[in-house]
């Protein structure tokens, strides 16, 4: 029953903290409170509450929903210098993570969920009992690589810091397979949310080639962005020692990442706009305005605008070595990145319609509303998680004999 | 052609007197077991409708049941007493479209004719054609106008082009969909199971012709504009959040008769008939015509052809 033990000691500790720590919870239990609210009111009507309409039939949900996939995939980023080069200061965080994985791919489903127009009838997707179309479905695709994802990263820090717990050190021909299978998963998990987009021959603007490996380059500088200032976050209001290379490390990722995801999106432009064919009319749209719509123009130039800052930043080695220069690099491109992973790629697909109409969409506040509630839930149950973790690995919380202490 | 099709186990072809005695028995258990509750549905409806097995899964014992519910909904939501049928598909029929656009004058009473006999929702304006009005000697999609409203049509140096679902052969919406709530009948119809879809519209960003629509709420009929004669593949009442679409009034034309835009259609633009069939008025036009297809460089082989005198 010593996991019994282990689990109830991780929840116990998870609800234990100074008074910060309970108004940071209480304020994030307020949002999700907030957001279950505002489902209630679309459960109530229907998805008439949103803006989403027959012309652009996703929206806000689904937005977010591609720009969380590559937050999860990120975590790879620390996967592999820690079990693959082992290097010692990521081996630290590396559990913290994959957390960050768990939480993301947590809320990209309860996106997917949030845009179901019968979320009763979940159960249809089961094997057995439902009918789920794999292989040839790529909804269905990503249904079965995100749970699985979700299981391994919530799996593999479990039997870690299990053994953690206990004092016994972690039988590494046991785990790594899992680590492995996780590394390409990482990867996999995005790339078929890029091919749920791009294998629409009907939407010219998500059919294209380059469209996964976008992904997996903006997944690559917006997920170190967001570790970057967890990890300081965690500095500052915990005892744990983070070392600063492995923020360097991260620092580095994403800068190459960032530099060649501007490349793709420069790459699409000049396709695009050099022969303007019809296929280009989405891309017009969003940079543009087509037919004087434009709602999403403003949006996508202060994407392209806080990309670019970004990338300067980093790329000039005595600025990115300032952390406040740093810190504001990884803020303005993880927005820059969800505005132009989310509603940058998602809207426009819409618009035109494949019949040639133009019909803009706008989010309501419900669907404001229900984001920010998923979005804090999100950040509490990486909250909770990481709060379990630290402990463990510090050793306050623990069955081991005395004296003994291992760094994994 | 029905690479994708699959007619299940269902057959559903059922003589009067058993569908009666079936529904006399129903009616008489609901009526006798249970009293209003679960928003007006019977406890045992409400039970059997959300553990629902997907049509081609169901027994005919359990279509007839299914059915026996579709029409108690109706009345309770609509008032109406409606018929709700699961004609099978008839051997050796595929169905297939042509229309003349050197005739279409874009009246759209073959819009007006679609949306009574498949009980669209009237507040939430789902159609399923679109007429578009373009110049002269443009085709360009993207140039429609697809909200044309002069006092008369045709206009002067205009022309029209009906859209609808394609029911193409390769039918991207089929392989989208997660739950296979989408499929293609025997004779060539792609339709939805409209108790099974579970709302997710990746089948809507798949379709290259915007032929699938959403209800985004309930959707409104009016009573004595109901149409009680309805299948339950076709111009049932739908539930909200699902997808639905064009089915060539499945209702109708496995009864032999023609779609309601057809008969409708004042210019004689319309032509539907049975591609297995030699004889055929359709496959005269394919033989004869020079006609062509929408958006064919996607490779979804809709059934749907256009062609001018």
């Amino acid at each position: 029953m010593a996991v019994v033990q282990f689990i109830f000691d991780g929840i116990r500790e998870m609800f234990r903290g100074p008074r910060e720590y309970w108004i940071w919870l209480g304020a994030l239990a307020a949002i999700v409170a907030f957001g279950a609210w505002s489902y209630s009111q679309q459960l109530m009507h229907g998805l008439v509450v949103t803006g989403m309409s027959d012309q652009v039939s996703w929206g806000f949900y689904i937005s977010n929903f591609a720009f969380l996939v590559g937050i999860a995939a990120a975590a790879v980023l620390l996967v592999i210098p820690a079990y693959l080069f082992d290097r010692k200061d990521i081996k630290d965080v590396v559990l913290i993570g994959e957390g960050m994985a768990v939480a993301a791919v947590t809320m990209a489903i309860l996106f997917v969920v949030a845009d179901l127009g019968r979320p009763d009838r979940l159960w249809h997707m089961l094997p057995g009992i439902g009918r789920f179309n794999w292989p040839v479905s790529l909804l269905a695709w990503d249904v079965l690589v995100l749970s699985i994802y979700l299981l391994l990263n919530l799996a593999i820090p479990f039997y870690i810091l299990y053994s953690q717990y206990r004092g016994k050190e972690p039988n590494f021909r046991l785990y790594f397979p899992f680590v492995v299978v996780a590394m390409f998963w990482a990867i996999s998990i995005h790339t078929v949310t890029a091919f749920l987009f791009s294998a629409n021959p009907a939407r010219p603007f998500w059919h294209t080639s380059l469209l996964g490996p976008r992904f997996i380059a903006s997944a690559f500088a917006s997920g170190p962005a967001l570790i970057i200032i967890t990890l300081q976050v965690i500095r500052k209001v915990t005892s744990y020692n983070i070392s600063q290379s492995v923020i360097d490390t991260l620092a580095l990722i994403m800068t190459t990442a960032l530099q060649i995801s501007l490349f793709f999106v420069g790459v699409e432009l000049f396709t695009d706009f050099y022969n303007e064919g019809a296929h280009a009319a989405s891309m017009h749209y969003l940079f543009f305005g087509l037919g004087g719509f434009a709602s999403l123009r403003s949006w996508i130039w202060l994407a392209l605008v806080l990309n670019v800052i970004a990338v300067v930043i980093l790329m000039i080695h005595p600025l990115r070595r300032k952390t406040r220069l740093l810190n504001i690099a990884c803020v303005l491109a993880f927005i820059g990145i969800w505005i132009e992973k989310g509603m940058g790629l998602v809207i426009p697909g819409f618009i035109p319609t494949p019949l040639g109409e133009i019909f803009e969409y706008t989010p309501t506040s419900v669907e404001l509303g229900v984001a920010a509630g998923i979005w804090a839930f999100g950040i509490l149950v990486f909250t909770l998680l990481a709060k379990a973790v630290i402990a463990i690995k510090q050793g306050k919380i623990s069955r081991a004999p005395k004296g003994v202490s291992y760094t994994l | 052609m029905s690479k994708n099709g699959s007619s299940g186990d269902n057959g559903g072809n059922f003589d009067k007197a058993r569908r009666n005695f079936l529904r006399t028995v129903g009616m008489g258990a609901a009526a006798t077991a249970a009293q209003p509750a679960w928003g007006g549905e019977t406890f045992q409806d409400a039970f059997a409708d959300f553990f629902q097995k997907d049509y081609r899964r169901m027994s005919a014992e359990e279509i007839e049941a299914a059915l026996e519910r579709i029409e108690r909904r109706a009345k309770r939501r609509y008032d109406v007493d409606i018929n709700c049928e699961n004609t099978p598909p008839q051997e050796g029929v595929v169905f297939g479209y042509a229309i003349n656009i050197s005739r279409c004058k874009g009246y759209r009473d073959c819009v007006h004719a679609c949306v009574k006999e498949n009980n669209l929702g009237r507040d939430s304006q789902v159609q399923y054609i679109r007429v578009l009005q373009m110049d002269q000697g443009d085709f360009n999609l993207e140039h429609s106008d697809h909200y044309y409203d002069p006092e008369t049509v045709p206009v002067e140096g205009k022309h029209y082009l009906p859209v609808q679902c394609m029911q193409c052969d390769d039918p991207p919406c089929v392989k989208a969909c997660p739950v296979e709530a989408t499929w293609m009948e025997p004779d060539g119809i792609v339709v939805v199971d409209y108790d099974w879809c579970i709302g997710c519209r990746y089948c809507m960003a798949a379709c290259p012709y915007w032929a699938r629509h959403f209800n985004w709420t309930d959707p409104e009929i009016p009573a004595e504009e109901m149409n009680t004669n309805t299948h339950y593949l076709g111009n049932r009442p739908r539930p909200r959040g699902v997808v639905e679409k064009c089915h060539f009034c499945i209702h109708r034309t496995r009864k032999g008769q023609q779609p309601a835009c057809m008969e409708a259609c004042p210019t004689g633009s319309r032509i539907f008939g049975n591609l297995l069939d030699p004889d055929s008025e359709i496959r005269y036009v394919l033989a004869n015509k020079q006609v062509f297809r929408l958006k064919e460089d996607l490779g979804t082989e809709p059934k749907f052809w256009y062609f001018s005198d």
